[in-house]
């Protein structure tokens, strides 16, 4: 079946449609395409995170939603599952006030060792400049999906050498 | 037969309610008003019980003398709330099940039309349906 292949011929175009708009390639402009991308993936997590968990029970804590991003949802999209969840909480205690707790801040780290987005691209450390492009979507589709199931978080990515991946997820606890 | 149907959202606003009998709607606006602590007190029951409890469909909330209220809740917290008119005790359990399927499935397709932004009232052909859905349900 050709599924697969339509999302990324998709993706493919839409990254190169929001850079050919810009004849100067300033920081400025970049950052948009970039925001706007994340933003349509931030959508498409919305609906995806409705749609998804229908017949799942509920969601008993963060690192279950968190291993559900990684199988079920990377199953939906990219018909693999993530390789690995590492977590990475880090305590943060800004005000020592008495009597306050130490508030760990949830931080997850997902890594795909063969991204399908990056894959067709290069294997190794060529075109690196050009990766975050085409992360700036998942990224979206990462907080999109982890906002309607009840978490507000930040999602950066990070890419050491093609196709290898990481997604950074971090909880802001309210 | 269902008589009132509501869909509210996390933050406990209403998405989108509708009664059968058009007169008289404050009265059933008010009763899912109400029915909503009930809801949040199964959630934060269910979130501390240790038991394999975590269904999506809460059961019957409250009865009151003409109506039976009964709840459902999504995994992204949403919920759906359903008056019964009481004189109509033919309706069993899977019924009721089915219709906060349908429910479900009727929300999640809104949910993935891109003009639809999350948090808005619910205005498109959705209620058309939601009317056959209760419609449908009066033939037990």
């Amino acid at each position: 079946m050709a599924d697969p292949a339509l999302f990324e011929f998709l993706h493919t175009e839409m990254v190169a449609e929001l850079w050919a708009q810009d004849p100067d390639p300033g920081p400025g402009g970049q950052k948009t395409s970039l925001l706007v991308l994340e933003g349509m993936g931030f959508r498409v997590g919305q609906a995806l995170g409705e749609r998804l968990p229908r017949e799942t029970l509920t969601f008993r804590e963060e690192l279950d939603i968190l291993k559900f991003l990684c199988k079920d949802l990377w199953v939906a999209v990219f018909h693999k599952q993530m390789d690995s969840l590492r977590t990475n909480h880090q305590v943060q205690a800004p005000l020592r006030l008495p009597g306050t707790l130490l508030c760990p801040q949830g931080t997850y780290v997902l890594q795909d060792n063969s991204f399908p987005l990056l894959v067709r691209m290069a294997s190794g450390l060529q075109y690196l400049e050009e990766a975050p492009k085409f992360l700036a979507f998942t990224c979206g589709l990462l907080r999109g999906t982890l906002s309607t199931l009840g978490v507000k978080s930040l999602v950066t990515a990070s890419v050491a050498a093609l196709p290898a991946c990481k997604f950074q997820v971090v909880i802001q606890k309210l | 037969m269902a008589v009132c149907v509501a869909v509210i959202a996390k933050e406990n606003y209403p998405l989108y309610i509708r009664s059968i009998p058009t007169e008289n709607e404050l009265k059933f606006h008010y009763m899912v008003h109400t029915s909503l602590d009930v809801v949040d007190e199964k959630i934060s029951a269910m979130g501390k019980a240790l038991v394999d409890q975590r269904e999506l469909y809460l059961g019957l909330l409250y009865p009151t003398e003409d109506y039976k209220v009964y709840g459902y809740v999504t995994n992204s917290k949403v919920k759906f709330v359903m008056v019964v008119d009481s004189s109509n005790t033919a309706l069993r359990d899977n019924e009721i099940r089915s219709m906060f399927r349908k429910l479900h499935n009727s929300y999640t397709d809104v949910m993935c039309n891109p003009f639809y932004n999350p948090g808005d009232r619910i205005q498109s052909r959705w209620t058309k349906r939601m009317l056959r859905v209760l419609a449908s349900s009066g033939h037990s």
